[in-house]
């Protein structure tokens, strides 16, 4: 009796264990995604500042870019967003003193909600954007809402200014097709050597060669990121700065290559994998047909293992594109659409990592960096996915 | 045992070497520490067809394989003495493996069909052989089906998978695959193990067929096959070739006592 | 074509071959140069001062010492969390469950998990243990990030090792009476154990030079002294070498200190490497797996 039960016991124990992944993956979803979305209930604007403006003022709601390119004097008249045809006055406070002496203000600017609230009835056109504790109690100016951000222009918004002022600029474009472009790329230098390499290994090479390679390359992939992005600091950044007269090095090239060199383990491995699974049988009956060794891989061997390559061309994309330390170090981290590649260009995940620890917590700008990991998290799970079911469907196929 | 010792006891009078489309003399293989061949000689003429029997693992399939060179895929292969195909030593430098290997077809024990259609399932001797010419390609690959009696069963379904066809089906899509590149030497790996009666009869009439233009080597495990088929028997035993005689000697009075017992069922 | 031709194909095999050869040669040097420009290096900066001293001057000259025992902390806990865990839930997915839709669904979410970036790690491993449990920067919240990360790369080799022990194992342990959890305990688990060690020490491997994942749990810039508890933070060998190479206080000057916690980082990775190995082969030869 007490065997079993403890038999069963150490089942259960045993089956707990193995929710844990399960659990941890729910557990990543809801806190990425809790953290994450909360960033669309968020004001671009900072602390508790409040937009203030003439109460004749037909516009009742401005969105965060909007408000940059005002103060960026970009937009100089209100009926370019929704108003009437009048200049806007800009109000900052670093010109506060044009307007008012300091014994206007009083001591502990206890005189300037008053102050502020005539100025902007004065100018019809006039803008400003100051905390809340300067609002005045009985105020005639008009108070409008900055948009919240919204998902559409988080994805294709193409600044990322997180700490800007007076609103924060969350476009994370930029960033989006820095990681792919960086990672592609990538790929594009890895795929093919990866690929020869394995079908060296799987196919020409012989038995000592291949017990010297293996190794090898299970040691390439062990190196930490850390110690790559080193090298590139240090090699390929100093390397691509004077080969082509750049003022940096620090460029997407440097990350593409500091990255291909990172997938390459994955990519042979996986291949090799897929190469090797040929049945013997195909291989015998072209060779016994007079075709060479190479007329045989290229149009028995690859054709078979095609879904195997190209599932490795897939990981070695997902590995890249979730790649931190070493791309951190290398592509000088801009955050602009990347045009060439002798750019610096920023990534998803090295902006989390660069930006996570100056972002104070629960703030606008943390809450954007963890909507940054849902997308890598989403980017990453549909690779994962797309392999692992394609992987299946290989299998039964077979 | 000596060459002529086998031709001695052979009924069929000895003419000079070259009048044999292969032969071997005193071929040893070995893989590894395992001496898997032990100093075979034997001579095959034209047009016959040559049954390679013995129990499993006695080297018949590994002799079969020295033909097209097909040992030289395993590592730690080494083997010694000398194969002739046409008089010329097949395992000499200048012959390039691939050449041999058109000249040499084969037939496997399972059937091994590309997972591509039919047609270039036929036609893929001749694509790595580069015959690129369009008509001539199709007219190949339906003489080849032809001879392998195929055709009528797959005239109207060239573009579709062979992986669709049946186990007979398939490895006469095999052989005519085989037949495709003009061979003229077809080696048989136990061609018909795999399959149901029906089919094993077709394949053992094509063979029957197929004799009056190539030479054949069969392995078989199946002693009514090889009586049914073969003209010459060979009779392998622990990697030695006991003894090789016309088929009817083989069936009906042995010289060996072990082939006796191997043919009357004693071991096997 | 007769039998002793040249011909084109034979050609295009050799160049690609040859091509191949060199790509693969290629690949190899690439690894060789790394490996040989940072140990050329920084070999020289590594003595036993390197590693028991503390750093000094701005991390410009002294030693790694804490980064070191921070490493040693870091991966004894994210193992003490993990390997367990692992290990059972390989069993109980190879050896209890059939094939089931549990099985398939833990094997992908497994699967998953393997190939979330390390940086969602370090943001979850922020969001959960650091803010909502309490943490803070600690040890602990680096651990257990850190061993969320190696679980599924030890499933994974425990699964595998447990599939390729002979079922005639565990038929003849059953047959002779043993229940399932003696069979798995007596039989299966030494059988597999080499390749289950293996996969131990490849994710010690993994987790010592992990950076995303404890930027925001646990690693400190600088901390000259040792943790007492697990509520400490601590400095870490990788988020080191990364602090005395883009941010230091004076980067140039602490060069030769990066170029000797690099080649520490590799040394580590290889005896790792070289260890797995050996073990593979001798325990393996021990009791013959497939």
């Amino acid at each position: 009796m007490i065997k079993k039960f403890i038999n069963k016991l150490i089942e259960g124990i045993l089956m707990l264990s193995s929710t844990v992944t399960t659990l941890t993956v729910l557990l990543i979803i809801v806190f990425l995604f809790s953290e994450g979305l909360s960033v669309f209930k968020e004001s671009p604007l900072e602390g508790d500042n409040i937009i203030v403006l003439n109460h004749q003022n037909k516009v009742s709601h401005i969105s965060s870019s909007d408000i940059k390119d005002i103060f960026d004097q970009k937009i100089t008249n209100w009926k370019l967003i929704g108003g009437s045809n009048d200049s806007i006055i800009l109000f900052t406070f670093n010109e506060i003193n044009n307007y008012f002496s300091e014994e206007e203000l009083g001591p502990e600017f206890e005189y300037l909600p008053a102050k502020m609230d005539s100025l902007l009835e004065s100018q019809s056109g006039m803008i400003a954007v100051f905390s809340k504790k300067y609002l005045l109690k009985s105020h005639r100016s008009k108070i409008i809402q900055a948009d919240k951000i919204n998902p559409y222009s988080f994805i294709n918004g193409s600044e990322w200014f997180p700490t800007a002022n007076p609103a924060v600029q969350l476009g994370v474009l930029p960033l989006i097709l820095g990681t792919l472009y960086v990672s592609f790329v990538a790929i594009l230098f890895a795929l093919p050597v990866g690929l020869a390499t394995a079908i060296y290994m799987a196919e020409v090479a012989n038995e000592k060669t291949r017990r010297v390679f293996k190794p090898v390359i299970e040691l390439l992939a062990g190196i930490p990121s850390v110690v790559y992005g080193f090298f590139g600091l240090i090699v390929i950044v100093p390397l691509i700065q004077s080969s082509f007269h750049l003022p940096v090095g620090e460029t997407g090239l440097a990350g593409s290559i500091i990255l291909a060199i990172m997938a390459l383990p994955t990519i042979i491995t996986v291949s090799e994998d897929a190469l090797r699974n040929t049945p013997r049988s195909m291989k015998e009956a072209s060779l016994a047909l007079g075709a060479t060794k190479w007329q045989t891989i290229v149009r028995i061997v690859i054709p078979y293992s095609y879904s195997g390559i190209s599932a490795a061309a897939i990981l070695g994309i997902g590995r890249a594109i979730g790649e931190t330390m070493a791309v951190l170090m290398v592509t000088g981290n801009a955050a602009v659409i990347p045009h060439t590649l002798l750019e610096p260009v920023r990534t998803i995940p090295a902006t989390i990592a660069a930006e996570l620890g100056e972002a104070p917590a629960n703030g606008i700008h943390y809450k954007a960096l963890f909507a940054l990991g849902c997308i890598l998290f989403l980017i990453t799970l549909i690779i994962n996915l797309w392999v692992e079911f394609s992987s299946k469907k290989r299998r039964i196929g077979k | 045992m000596l060459l002529e010792d086998i031709l001695a006891k052979s009924t069929k009078p000895i003419k000079h070497s070259n009048m044999f489309k292969i032969e071997s003399k005193d071929v040893h293989l070995h893989y590894g520490t395992f001496h898997a061949l032990k100093g075979i000689n034997m001579s095959i003429e034209k047009n016959t067809v040559t049954a390679l029997i013995g129990p499993s693992g006695c080297g018949k399939s590994t002799f079969l394989r020295l033909f097209n060179r097909m040992n030289d895929l395993i590592d730690d292969v080494k083997i010694e003495g000398q194969c002739l195909l046409d008089g010329k030593d097949i395992y000499s430098k200048e012959v390039k493996i691939d050449d041999l290997r058109k000249r040499v077809g084969m037939v496997f024990q399972k059937p091994n069909p590309f997972p591509k259609t039919i047609f270039e399932n036929v036609a893929y001797g001749l694509r790595v052989n580069s015959i690129t010419h369009k008509s001539f390609i199709e007219e190949r690959v339906e003489r080849s089906l032809k001879q392998a009696a195929l055709w009528d069963e797959v005239k109207d379904k060239l573009k579709k998978s062979a992986m669709a066809l049946s186990g007979g089906q398939q490895q006469r899509l095999c052989i005519a695959r085989a037949l495709a590149i003009e061979p003229s030497v077809i080696l048989m790996d136990e061609p018909a193990s795999a399959l149901d009666p029906i089919s094993t009869a077709k394949i053992e009439e094509l063979i029957y067929e197929l004799k009056s233009e190539f030479t054949i080597i069969i392995v078989t495990h199946n002693m009514q096959q090889a009586g049914r088929i073969s003209d010459t028997t060979a009779f392998f035993y622990l990697g030695e070739l006991v003894e090789i005689d016309s088929t009817k000697k083989i069936f009906t009075n042995p010289n060996d006592t072990r082939t006796q017992n191997y043919i009357t069922g004693r071991f096997g | 074509m007769t039998l002793f031709e040249i011909s084109r194909k034979r050609l295009a095999e050799n160049i690609a071959f040859w091509i191949f050869r060199l790509l693969s040669l290629g690949v190899m040097g690439i690894l060789f140069s790394i490996l040989g420009f940072i140990l050329y290096k920084g070999i020289d900066v590594v003595n036993w001062d390197f590693i028991t001293k503390m750093p000094e001057d701005g991390m410009t000259k002294g030693g790694i010492y804490p980064a070191i025992v921070g490493t040693l902390c870091l991966i004894t806990g994210s193992m003490i969390f993990a390997f367990p865990i692992g290990v059972m839930s390989g069993i109980y997915i190879n050896e209890y469950t059939k094939d089931s839709w549990y099985r398939r669904f833990v094997q992908l979410m497994t699967a998953n998990l393997a190939g979330i970036p390390s940086i969602v790690f370090g943001l979850f491993g922020m969001a959960l243990f650091v803010n909502k449990l309490g943490f803070g920067d600690s040890i602990l919240a680096g651990s257990l990030t850190l061993g969320l990360l190696a679980l599924p790369v030890i499933i994974r080799t425990t699964e595998e090792a447990l599939k390729s022990v002979d079922d005639s194992y565990r038929h003849a342990s059953l047959a002779l009476g043993a229940t399932k959890l003696q069979t798995i305990h007596r039989v299966t688990l030494p059988v597999a154990l080499p390749n289950i060690i293996t996969g131990f020490i490849l994710s010690i491997g993994r987790v010592s030079g992990e950076t995303a994942p404890i930027l925001f749990t646990v690693a400190a810039y600088f901390l000259p002294k040792l943790p007492s508890s697990i509520h400490d933070q601590v400095m870490a060998l990788p988020y080191h070498l990364y602090v005395i190479s883009t941010s230091g206080t004076n980067i140039k000057d602490s060069r030769a200190m990066a170029y000797g916690t690099a080649v520490v980082l590799i040394l580590i990775v290889l005896i790792l490497n070289l260890i797995a190995n050996a073990v593979r082969r001798y325990l393996g030869k021990k009791y013959k797996t497939n």
